[in-house]
């Protein structure tokens, strides 16, 4: 019999409004305990939830970008449990009516195309975080992520396969970064999902799944994945039968656990919120959002190719952080040279980064002088050896191209008595090299070139060296 | 509809409220009559009410996402059946 | 002093004839004395209404204009947010408990310069309708102290009864306001969802629950709503934006006014002393000039089922938070948290809310939702587009507000059912949303006061209140005093 693995996901992206869902308490991550919190996060007696527009319009700009129906009418409801991170018991959710149904996202594999179902997408509060004490019997309540809000995004059961798992979420996390909606660190907590996965015989109806929880990297849900396969195939190859259940990732001992049991038969008793009116989205409103919506990096990738002329690769490099896309069109314009800036940023810039380990998404740089260099290197007044240098020195101390090139002489070298005696100078020196030039060695002209480019401290303009190294090696060989 | 054991219990355990077995007796004999009382409603039609029916009918009313200082923590604090000076204390949860 | 109605109380301060902290401490001390008997008092602050009284007095002696309810001395129901005064929901779980931030309303009534001496017994959390299962004893009708104030707002109407307050707020979720005065002889208003602002209310059933006043006369509960009622940005469901404001609108007339008269709410299960009194009130209302229009109400025997359905939901859902974590109560013999939860909870709360809460939980889980909670919800609808058409033939809608006058404290509490379908006048109002009245209108061959209870369509107070003091104006019954308390 032929098995197959079958997931689907629950994203929580935690939005990055101002100000938390039902209150105007500050959502900044961080920061002393229970230091952002209000009678309605903390669920204080006869406080009462008021809606924060700016999760409605996230939530409405993830649906559209996603090719959801958004639903215009939608509603609140609660759904009920005990937990100590929970302050009214309750959770202010959407289950019967939510924001939007019935999306896709496209992920691409190895160069093949497959879109996964978004079943809907809803709108809810984030809970508090307890902390636990090792050495002591207590756990510790903080309040302060509790009403952060957040947008739960339900997959229909498309993915076979881990990789699909982890390419999703790369490109839900694209999505969400470009529309500036959500940080998405998954360290931090702000981006995290749920898997939920089964295995059936090919063709036949759905077998019993689990959900698994608290994966907190794309590298721990696909190793999660892989050991909640491996352990279900051996539950069914034994004859034995997958029991429906919550599991809990243990990134330290690579395990999952299942959760209490308690856990596994909620019954949530959800019903409509009855604080909250139904969300009416009006057709104005939803085009205002519609409008809002910026470029995202698909359609960016497409325009840099036929707009600009660069590379698939280079514009994939680009594109895969919103602020180093900025950073190219704004260096594309200014030095009228985009192919040139796309090289800048996918090599240079790229191993700087790397380097030094810096954030792509947040790194700053000043274009003024990237774009000065490009026009430098380009108009042959400095070489590529010296571009290079005062790149990296513009990124690690900012300093200023013009005077930094004037202090330390670095513009190119093209006075032809300069050259001409550096080329003598690295012939009479070498004259082994210019006898095998004579016997029709290429290699040795390139070595010859270097001599006497060393011999002008690198700052030969290439082009006026070659040249002269040329006629003065044609001129001997004629003469002999 | 018979309240059985079995069911109060099962409601307990959902309201996180454990009765004396003199209270449970009471409530479950209470709950059976009330029950009762309410399952007449099985006979109105309500075949005419559209699947989305929002019962009040007032206009949506929403927030400016607008930040304002928050509460003092000792005042989130004060009301706690225990705390230490940052955060509420409850027994240890069990993972 | 004490012969002075609220209004002319404010007057008389205002002219200089009395000052605040004259009239509060009388108050104050009169209090004292009545509370001994009726047991309506959670909470007294003496120094706190002083203070505040002599704050109030600074401002008019400044030239400022407040209100014309300026430093009239008003309390509480205990289930509505006080940060100068405990605030307990009258329960074991909530005992001691100091709020860190005021309701919308109270924060409306200070600014107006009312000055707020205390907090008012009632039902525990507000479920029950005798003002009998408050975790601090039941609250005793002014009439007989042997009977029960009504409830839930129970120490709210027996404090105005007994003359030790002009005037409180209560809150009406199935009748709470509206039966207590029906009970104790004084006049109430339940406003439109929507009018006043929940913020600070704490929840008992949230689709349902409304703040709204009583006083003696309905002129001064017209007054006191004034102030409390309008926009707040802090609840999304209190959608009315500007406050109400009747006295330009009073016409002083019925004539022309079209009364319906549900006929077969005086079939069956009414007290003949009840009945008489309403029906008597019905010919008054017709004399003075109003057409009265005998009809049948519709879907009366789904509208207690669908009440309790949906409150107790609510209910349920609403009183989670309590449970020994971050406020009120904690079992001291909890050791590990689900101890701490169930014992708490167990040990907190009374035997009408622990019902209460099973049957939500009941009637929201898997299995039973639609069948009840649904099917509740359903009804609800129909009954709310019943009194749409109903209101299409009349201005409002006369009726008894409670089948019986009050009765002997412990007569019904050991009868869920029974005390339930004593609601049968009241809950499916709020069901639907809409404003009704509660005003005395004679009293039983006991000598118990009956009230009248008038209803209207959404936001139509003014016309309520317009018919209800014209009532008022031709009747004294609401001038009637229990002659033995004070």
């Amino acid at each position: 019999m032929s098995l197959e693995m079958i997931i689907g996901i629950e994203v929580h992206a935690e939005l990055n409004t101002k100000s938390k869902i039902f209150c105007t308490c500050s959502t900044a991550f961080g920061g002393e305990a229970n230091s952002k919190v209000c009678p309605v996060c903390s669920g204080q007696p006869g406080s009462l939830p008021k809606l924060n527009e700016a999760v409605v319009e996230c939530a409405v700009k993830l649906g559209l970008v996603l090719g959801c129906t958004i639903n215009r009418n939608c509603k609140f409801d609660r759904k009920n449990y005990f937990y100590p991170d929970l302050p009214k018991a309750y959770q202010i959710s959407q289950l019967y009516f939510p924001i939007c149904t019935d999306g896709k996202l496209e992920i691409d594999i190895n160069g093949s195309k497959k879109s996964i179902g978004i079943r809907e997408i809803h709108i809810e509060e984030d809970a508090g975080k307890l902390i636990h004490a090792p050495s002591e019997n207590g756990t510790y309540i903080d309040y302060n992520r509790a009403g952060v809000p957040l947008l739960e995004i339900v997959t229909n059961p498309d993915f076979r396969s881990a990789q699909e798992v982890v390419a999703f979420i790369e490109r839900l996390r694209e999505t969400m970064l470009y529309l500036e909606i959500c940080d998405c660190k998954m360290q931090e907590g702000s981006l995290r999902a749920d898997v939920n996965l089964s295995i059936r015989e090919q063709g036949n109806e759905l077998g019993t799944r689990t959900e698994t929880k608290n994966m907190n990297s794309l590298r721990a849900i696909s190793r999660a994945i892989e050991y909640e396969r491996e352990r279900q195939l051996e539950i069914i190859n034994g004859n034995g039968k997958v029991v429906q259940q919550t599991r809990r990732w243990d990134e330290d001992k690579s395990k999952s656990f299942p959760m209490r049991s308690k856990e596994n038969a909620q019954d949530y008793r959800y019903f409509p919120e009855p604080d909250l009116q139904p969300l009416e989205i009006s057709e104005e409103r939803l085009n205002e959002i519609r409008k809002n919506i910026p470029e995202l990096a698909q359609e960016k990738r497409g325009r840099y190719m036929s707009e600009y002329g660069i590379s698939s690769h280079a514009a994939g490099i680009i594109c895969a952080s919103k602020n180093m896309a900025g950073l190219f069109e704004e260096l594309a314009q200014k030095s009228k040279e985009p192919v040139e800036a796309a090289n800048l940023i996918t090599g240079e810039l790229m191993r700087l980064i790397n380097n030094f380990n810096a954030d792509m998404d947040t790194l700053t740089i000043d274009v003024d002088k990237l774009a000065f260099l490009i026009y430098l290197v380009v108009n042959g007044k400095i070489n590529r050896g010296v571009y290079k240098d005062i790149v990296g020195e513009v990124f690690t101390n900012n300093v200023d191209p013009e005077k930094y090139i004037a202090e330390k002489g670095l513009l190119v070298v093209s006075d032809d008595d300069a050259i001409i005696a550096a080329v003598n100078e690295a012939l009479s020196k070498n004259s082994a090299a210019v006898g095998d030039f004579a016997a029709g060695k290429e290699k040795a002209f390139t070595f010859l070139m270097g001599q006497a480019m060393k011999s002008l401290g690198g700052k030969g303009d290439p082009v006026s060296v070659k040249r002269v190294l040329l006629k003065v090696l044609n001129e001997k060989n004629s003469c002999e | 509809m018979v309240i059985d054991e079995k069911l109060i219990k099962y409601l307990e355990d959902l309201s996180f409220i454990i009765l004396s077995n003199e209270e449970r007796g009471r409530i479950c004999a209470d709950l059976e009559n009330i029950i009762a009382g309410m399952e007449l409603l099985s006979k109105l039609d309500t075949s005419s009410i559209p699947k989305q029916d929002l019962s009040l009918n007032l206009k949506t009313d929403l927030r400016k996402d607008e930040v304002t200082p928050s509460f003092p923590r000792n005042e989130i604090l004060k009301n706690a059946p225990k705390a230490n000076a940052e955060t509420f204390v409850v027994p240890k949860t069990v993972e | 002093m004490f012969e002075l109605n609220a209004l002319e109380l404010s007057q008389a301060i205002r002219e200089k004839k009395l000052t605040v902290v004259e009239v509060v401490s009388a108050y104050l001390d009169a209090v004292k004395k009545i509370d001994e008997k009726i047991n309506a008092f959670l909470c007294i602050n003496a120094e706190y209404a002083l203070s505040k009284a002599r704050e109030i007095q600074k401002k008019l002696d400044a030239g400022e204009e407040l209100s014309k309810l300026a430093g009239v001395p008003i309390a509480i129901k205990d289930n509505i947010s006080t940060k100068g005064f405990k605030t307990t929901c009258a329960s074991k779980i909530l005992d001691g408990f100091e709020p860190i931030y005021d309701a919308t309303v109270i924060e409306k009534l200070e600014a107006a310069g009312l000055i707020i001496i205390g907090k008012l017994n009632m039902d525990e959390f507000a479920m029950g309708g005798s003002s009998e299962t408050g975790a601090f004893g039941a609250v005793r009708n002014p009439w007989d102290i042997s009977r029960v104030a009504g409830g839930s707002s129970g120490g709210s109407a027996a404090a105005v009864a007994a003359g030790a307050l002009p005037l409180s707020l209560g809150t009406d979720t199935g009748g709470s306001i509206r039966q207590p005065c029906a009970f104790c002889g004084v006049s109430g208003i339940k406003p439109t969802y929507g009018a006043i602002s929940r913020y600070g209310l704490v929840a008992y059933a949230s689709s349902l629950d409304q703040i709204g006043p009583i006083g003696r006369s309905i002129e001064e509960c017209a007054a006191l709503l004034e102030i409390i009622s309008g926009e707040d940005n802090k609840d999304a469901t209190c959608v009315m934006q500007k406050p109400f404001a009747f006295t330009e609108r009073f016409k002083n007339k019925l004539n022309g006014i079209k009364i319906g008269l549900p006929t077969n709410y005086f079939e069956k299960g009414i007290d003949n002393g009840v009945k008489n009194a309403v029906l008597a009130a019905a010919k008054t209302f017709k004399e003075a000039g109003a057409s009265v229009i005998e009809f049948n109400m519709p879907f009366t025997e789904y509208m207690v089922p669908s009440y309790y359905i949906i409150a107790s939901a609510e209910a349920s859902s609403n009183l989670s938070r309590y449970d020994g974590v971050k406020y009120g109560y904690r079992s001291k013999n909890a050791v590990t948290l689900n101890e701490v939860y169930r014992m708490s909870r167990n040990e907190g709360f009374g035997l009408e809310v622990k019902r209460r809460i099973m049957l939500g939980s009941f009637v929201l889980s898997s299995g039973y939702y639609d069948a009840y909670y649904k099917k509740a919800s359903d009804a609800r609808s129909l009954i709310k587009s019943a009194y749409e058409k109903l209101f299409e033939q009349f201005d409002m809608i006369l009726s008894p507000v409670a089948p019986t006058t009050a009765y002997k404290l412990g007569e019904n509490i050991d009868d869920p059912m029974k005390m339930y379908m004593g609601d049968i006048y009241t809950v499916s109002i709020n069901l639907a949303g809409l404003p009704a009245l509660s005003i005395p209108c004679g009293f039983d061959e006991q000598g118990l006061p009956v009230g009248l209870q008038l209803t209207g369509n959404a936001y139509s107070e003014a016309t309520l209140i317009n018919a209800a003091r014209e009532y008022q104006s031709i009747t004294d019954w609401h001038t009637k005093k229990p002659g033995d308390v004070i």
